[in-house]
């Protein structure tokens, strides 16, 4: 077995690279939120002067590359990879947002858990020494993720209790083989699991099996605990997909009640704002961890953490043909 | 043998866990939302249809005018981002009615005007109400075949 | 008089609609489903001389839901197969429907070039 590898998903980097800046933007909704304070940029309205939800969507991401170079005092040579991806067609938000940024591009897709799969690619370049800078970015939009996912916005439906809101909003994370941040020390790659939920309207309930699995392989692949961890941090498993994957992982011998919490239910206010069972979408995982998590680890408070951001692999035709839905989690463990 | 886990549950056993799990629909409310909502769009109908009919016009020209009015008032009300809202409140209250059916033609139309007006606005108009003139008009004819067979 | 009939339209066309309502929040058809199935169904009870008293009683209430829409479809077919015998099976349901198809269409495409689709928060 190759060197870096533990057990059968998860690999453990030597030297483990930094993530020495992060950059967020995100919607008007998403700004009235609880996180409302630790974007870097919250905007005003879902246009941002754009004709298009799309066109907003790839200026979100254009913006957030620009900001991350900014923040962290990079050139775009000095970026050796940008790895990123998004929920719409072929991408199209993340590859016409990243038209001008002149830096090598890999473009993935892992529905809502793309942000972890760009973290674990981009940890293992730069730990490989493939790269010495590797920008991980991921966006949605709420309003071009309906249009493509679901049903015209002025069409007058009624949304499942089931159903989550897509986060408005880009996150990037910088991983760094020099400099100061929080370290990625392992990452543990989903296998595709599908236990045969239909409903498009249920993801957390499709997704949570997957999570499960990927966080019980993560466990058993490296020797920890739960109590190794300061937390761990699903990406938008909502109401039903947490309570389901904290079951599923409790009745395999590890008991992360205390310990999991869900983005999706960190970045709006379950009470006041209309979101049904929480948040979804690729930017959900990204945003809140370029902003709260990433500043709660630089000031201590958290030290180490398990983020496992979870995707729902369906499409529109897949739905309409009564497929299933196949879900993916990925994890990585960062640690201050 | 413990209980057994969820991990190994048939999709079956899984697809029902989760049902379980979940929230559900608040029927009675809703149900109730919708008869109102849909009810008073309905005396809207009949006010309209009453005016007309006072006005001494004939049965079918009455109805047409009704009909014309009723979409518009759906139109209208979808252009000015007002019927989604009225949607999210009364589900079915406000899908039923005609002004709905106008919704489901409008709504499209208006998001996917940046595909352009042939392939956008033109096409995706019927992506809702398509099937609705499909099933209708295909349904009418087979009834109106069956009736011809029946009487002549 | 009058204010009966208005009653009745309530009454008839919330119950459709409540009806509409319990099949989304029970079986999780989607709207558009919704919309086919009580087209059809309307289709299919005007033909069987059902819908018509449910109409003679609920007035608007009863041809403003979608089941209306169907009735009006198979009113008109037996209407023109009455005139014009079989032909009449293909030109009645549209004849009679025509003025709500045309209008739908003629105002959605007004409306939909003349506003635009606002972002939900």
């Amino acid at each position: 077995m190759a060197g870096k590898r533990l057990g059968n998903q998860t690999v453990r980097l030597e030297t483990p690279p930094r993530i020495i800046s992060t950059a967020s933007i995100a919607g008007p909704k998403e700004g009235e939120g609880p996180l409302g304070h630790t974007f870097d940029l919250v905007l005003e309205d879902e246009l941002w002067g754009e004709k298009t939800w799309e066109k907003a969507e790839s200026k979100i991401v254009r913006e957030t590359w620009s900001r991350i170079l900014e923040k962290s005092g990079k050139a775009p040579e000095d970026i050796n990879y940008i790895i990123a991806g998004d929920l719409l067609n072929q991408c199209i938000a993340t590859t016409f947002g990243l038209r001008e940024s002149s830096a090598p591009y890999l473009g993935v897709y892992g529905a809502c858990s793309t942000m972890c799969e760009s973290l674990s690619i981009g940890a293992m370049l730069v730990d490989g020494g493939f790269a010495d800078n590797v920008v991980c970015l991921t966006s949605s939009h709420f309003c071009s993720a309906e249009k493509q996912f679901r049903f015209p916005l002025e069409l007058g439906t009624q949304r499942a209790p089931t159903a989550q809101w897509t986060v408005l909003g880009c996150g990037a994370v910088l991983v760094s083989s020099h400099g100061q941040g929080p370290a990625i020390t392992h990452v543990t790659t989903g296998k595709i699991v599908d236990k045969g939920i239909k409903d498009a309207n249920n993801m957390g309930g499709a997704m949570a099996p997957a999570a499960a699995d990927t966080i019980v392989s993560h466990f058993k692949d490296t020797g920890f605990t739960p109590d190794y961890y300061d937390l761990v941090l699903t990406g938008d498993l909502g109401i039903v997909g947490k309570a389901i994957c904290d079951e599923m992982v409790g009745e395999q011998g590890f008991n992360i009640s205390k310990k999991l919490k869900d983005c999706g239910l960190m970045i709006y206010d379950l009470n006041k704002q209309d979101v049904h069972a929480g948040a979804s979408g690729c930017a959900c995982s990204a945003t809140v961890f370029a902003g709260h998590i990433y500043k709660e680890m630089l000031e201590g408070r958290i030290k180490k953490l398990l983020l496992v951001a979870t995707g729902a692999l369906l499409n529109p035709t897949s739905t309409q043909q009564g497929e299933t839905i196949p879900s993916i989690a990925h994890a990585v463990t960062i640690e201050a | 043998m413990g209980k057994k886990m969820v991990k190994d549950f048939t999709h079956k056993e899984y697809r029902d866990y989760v049902e379980k799990k979940s929230p559900k629909s608040k029927v009675l409310a809703n149900t109730v939302k919708a008869f109102v909502v849909g009810g008073l769009i309905c005396v809207a109908g009949q006010l309209i249809n009453n005016f007309f009919t006072s006005r001494g016009m004939e049965k079918d020209t009455v109805s047409n005018l009704t009909s014309i009015i009723m979409i518009f008032l759906g139109a209208l009300l979808t252009g000015l981002n007002i019927y989604d809202n009225l949607g999210k409140f009364a589900g079915a209250g406000s899908i039923v009615p005609i002004t709905g059916f106008a919704n489901s033609i409008v709504s499209p139309a208006m998001e996917f005007k940046s595909e352009g007006y042939v392939m956008g606005v033109g096409a995706k108009m019927f992506v809702v109400a398509g099937p609705v003139l499909v099933y209708g008009i295909s349904a009418s004819i087979i009834v109106g075949i069956i009736y011809y067979l029946l009487h002549y | 008089m009058m204010f009966m009939k208005v009653l009745y339209a309530f009454l008839v066309g919330g119950i459709i609609c409540a009806i509409g309502q319990v099949l989304i929040d029970k079986t999780k058809l989607t709207p558009a489903r919704i919309l086919v199935l009580f087209v059809t169904t309307g289709a299919v009870l005007g033909a069987l001389g059902i819908y018509e008293k449910i109409a003679d009683f609920g007035g608007a209430g009863a041809t403003i839901p979608l089941t209306g829409f169907g009735y009006t479809l198979t009113r008109g077919a037996f209407r023109d197969v009455d005139q014009y015998g079989l032909l009449g099976a293909f030109t009645g349901g549209v004849r009679a429907a025509a003025a709500g198809i045309a209008a739908a269409i003629f105002f959605g495409y007004l409306v939909s070039v003349a506003s635009k689709s606002k972002a939900k928060r």
